[in-house]
């Protein structure tokens, strides 16, 4: 059991906010590229030493009531723009361990969406490790 | 599992493979010498380029590894090879200056000079040929001089490179020519033994070492050990380490030879490290050909170095200030980036060290010094001139907010401040990692004396980057071989 994991009930939903702020065109995944996404930060959460994967457990339960106080919402209620302010208060904050926090997460959100192959090429990403030769096949030169 | 042999050599990376290379004439003689490598041996088709499935295979915790703050990636291979695997295979000697300011008595500038060109021929180091060369760099260099920068062509220890630019992911055609492709098939080819997947937990003080051989994982890359998996005890008549800075400080950590060297761990640096992105109007070939050819070196005077990079999607995304619609704007620009990668020249400081947690793992305490956010500031801003000089519509840096436009060109200094600076909010990573066991005089200064050898332990040395008294200032791989070159002639004199 990966604690903090996107693929249980009790965080998915607040992993699907912060993604989708993060990067935007993950609002645009199915359920197959979401899968791909859960696998990815819970094999990276894996790798984890279990205390690392209670902080961000930890960190995640707090990112999702902390805008409570202040929107009387959850963060996986907000809209979009709210949501986005308050990544960006933590992202900025005075304290090392919240923004820490929150880079963790970003990272990892980041690792997920763009270590697809999918996503990879979607961003017009077209390294082959057949190099100058790939590439002049492919434009026709 | 009991074995015995005369000398073993701990990691396989520029130093270890080094040391194997320089030591196989010994085997000859009757002398065993083993080579024990934490990291797989991965067969030739299995470096496909994919990140993530590279990233996993070949570097330490995925290239994941984190400061104690949490604050700064660091970034070191573990595999058949060692870093020298996953480099860009840029190859420069230590200026003159750096190695005058370390004052280790007993090592010369022109003796390093000397064994660095031995290591240049051995791997083909040479300048890529212009044909290779991809807009990315020669952007660089056009903007770079544009902007009154002295641009210098690295020489590249390349044969037959085909331009992949997967280069950190290990070269998917074998064109780099690392410890893994010159020095350590030589080694074994002499009767060396190299043992893969074998991690040395502990040197005891009767010249035991506690290895732990580890499985193949089912499905994962790589060769299975060449040992079976368990624990094996190795009977040493001497002990070469060179498992990396971060590692060789901590198996010494864990063979409880802190007490008899306070130094041991001390003087850490690591060159931090910004990606800085600029986006062109039109697209450019910068995920294809070569991906450092040139670097505007500035570590005298200024305190950072330039040099052109290009990394993969998700390296480049985490290392982009910010998050939402302008982070994805910059990422969907990919083929418009060209991208330049800042190293801040560090000092050894008292705070910046290497210890162990109560498990043995190692724990790398490191803080931004105000020197080195100077020199992360004027490097920003240097990369930023570079990259509008070369023609780009806006530039991505730490800032706020992070994209600044064309128009916005003259107010680099004004933009680009040690504010947006703060730990937590930049994206650092490290790759030459340097210190820990600095060579000098005594215990009091150092942990080895200039020929690697640990003060009042001379049956174990040290022959790694973890031997550099204070940071490099540039990349560090050719002086690490010339370096375990020096340990390697010793220990042939010793044995």
């Amino acid at each position: 059991m990966v604690a903090a994991s996107p693929a249980t009930e009790r965080f998915r939903p607040i992993w699907r906010a912060v993604a989708t702020s993060v990067v935007p065109e993950a609002a645009q995944l199915g359920a197959t590229e979401w899968a791909e996404v859960e696998a990815i930060v819970t094999g990276a959460l894996a790798a984890r030493p279990a205390r690392t994967q209670r902080q961000v457990a930890l960190f995640l339960t707090l990112l999702d009531w902390l805008p409570l106080v202040r929107y009387g919402r959850r963060l996986r209620a907000l809209d979009g723009a709210r949501r986005a302010r308050v990544l960006s208060l933590l992202q900025r904050a005075p304290s090392l361990l919240i923004r820490r926090g929150f880079w963790g997460v970003r990272t990892l959100v980041l690792l997920a969406y763009y270590g697809r192959p999918a996503a990879a090429a979607a961003i017009g990403y077209r390294a082959d490790p057949r190099g100058w030769d790939a590439r002049e096949r492919a434009d026709g030169a | 599992m009991e074995r015995d042999y005369d000398i073993v050599i701990v990691g396989s990376g520029a130093g270890g493979g080094t040391v194997a290379q320089e030591l196989a004439p010994l085997v000859e003689h009757g002398r065993r010498v083993v080579v024990l490598e934490k990291g797989p041996r991965l067969a030739d088709h299995e470096f496909t380029g994919v990140e993530l499935e590279m990233a996993q295979a070949l570097y330490e915790q995925g290239g994941g590894f984190l400061t104690h703050d949490g604050t700064m990636t660091l970034a070191f291979a573990s595999a058949y090879g060692g870093s020298t695997v996953v480099y860009t295979g840029t190859s420069l000697t230590a200026p003159e200056r750096v190695i005058r300011g370390w004052d280790v008595p007993g090592l010369e500038h022109a003796d390093l000079l000397r064994r660095s060109a031995k290591y240049a021929e051995q791997n083909n180091v040479h300048p890529l040929e212009q044909s290779l060369i991809n807009d990315n760099n020669h952007l660089f260099v056009t903007g770079g001089r544009k902007a009154g920068y002295a641009v210098e062509q690295f020489p590249v220890n390349v044969k037959g490179c085909r331009g992949s630019s997967l280069c950190n992911l290990g070269c998917p055609n074998q064109a780099k020519q690392g410890t893994n492709r010159v020095q350590l098939p030589r080694a074994e080819q002499a009767g060396v033994e190299v043992v893969t997947r074998a991690e040395v937990l502990r040197i005891r003080p009767d010249r035991t070492l506690d290895v732990r051989v580890t499985a193949k994982a089912p499905g994962g890359k790589g060769a299975p050990s060449e040992w079976p998996p368990g624990e094996h005890r190795v009977r040493a008549g001497l002990v070469v380490c060179a498992a990396g800075a971060i590692g060789t400080v901590a198996l010494l950590f864990r063979s409880d030879l802190v007490g008899r060297l306070p130094r041991l761990g001390r003087g850490f640096t690591c060159h931090p490290a910004l990606i800085l992105v600029g986006e062109h109007p039109q697209t450019i070939t910068n995920d294809v050909g070569h991906p450092k050819s040139y670097f505007v070196d500035r570590a005298a005077a200024e305190g950072f170095v330039l040099e052109t990079c290009m990394y993969f999607p998700f390296v480049t995304a985490k290392s982009l200030t910010g998050f939402g619609a302008s982070h994805s704007a910059i990422m969907r620009a990919f083929p418009r980036l060209q991208m330049i990668l800042l190293l801040a020249c560090d000092r050894a400081t008292r705070e910046n060290r290497i210890t162990v947690d109560g498990a043995g793992r190692p724990v790398v305490h490191y803080r931004l010094m105000p020197d080195t956010i100077d020199g992360l500031v004027r490097g920003t801003r240097a990369a930023a001139r570079i990259l509008f000089a070369a023609g780009a519509c806006r530039v991505h840096v730490p800032a706020e907010p992070p994209l600044i436009d064309a128009a916005e060109a003259g107010r680099i200094e004004q933009r680009i401040t040690a504010r947006h600076f703060r730990p937590g909010t930049l994206a650092l990573s490290a790759a030459h990692l340097m210190g820990g066991c600095a060579m000098g005089r005594s215990p009091t200064d150092s942990v080895t004396d200039a020929w690697g050898r640990v003060h009042g332990t001379p049956w174990i040395r040290v022959a790694d980057a973890s031997l550099f008294p204070d940071s490099l200032e540039i990349n560090p791989y050719l002086t690490i071989m010339a370096l375990a070159d020096r340990v390697a002639e010793a220990v042939r004199a010793d044995v």
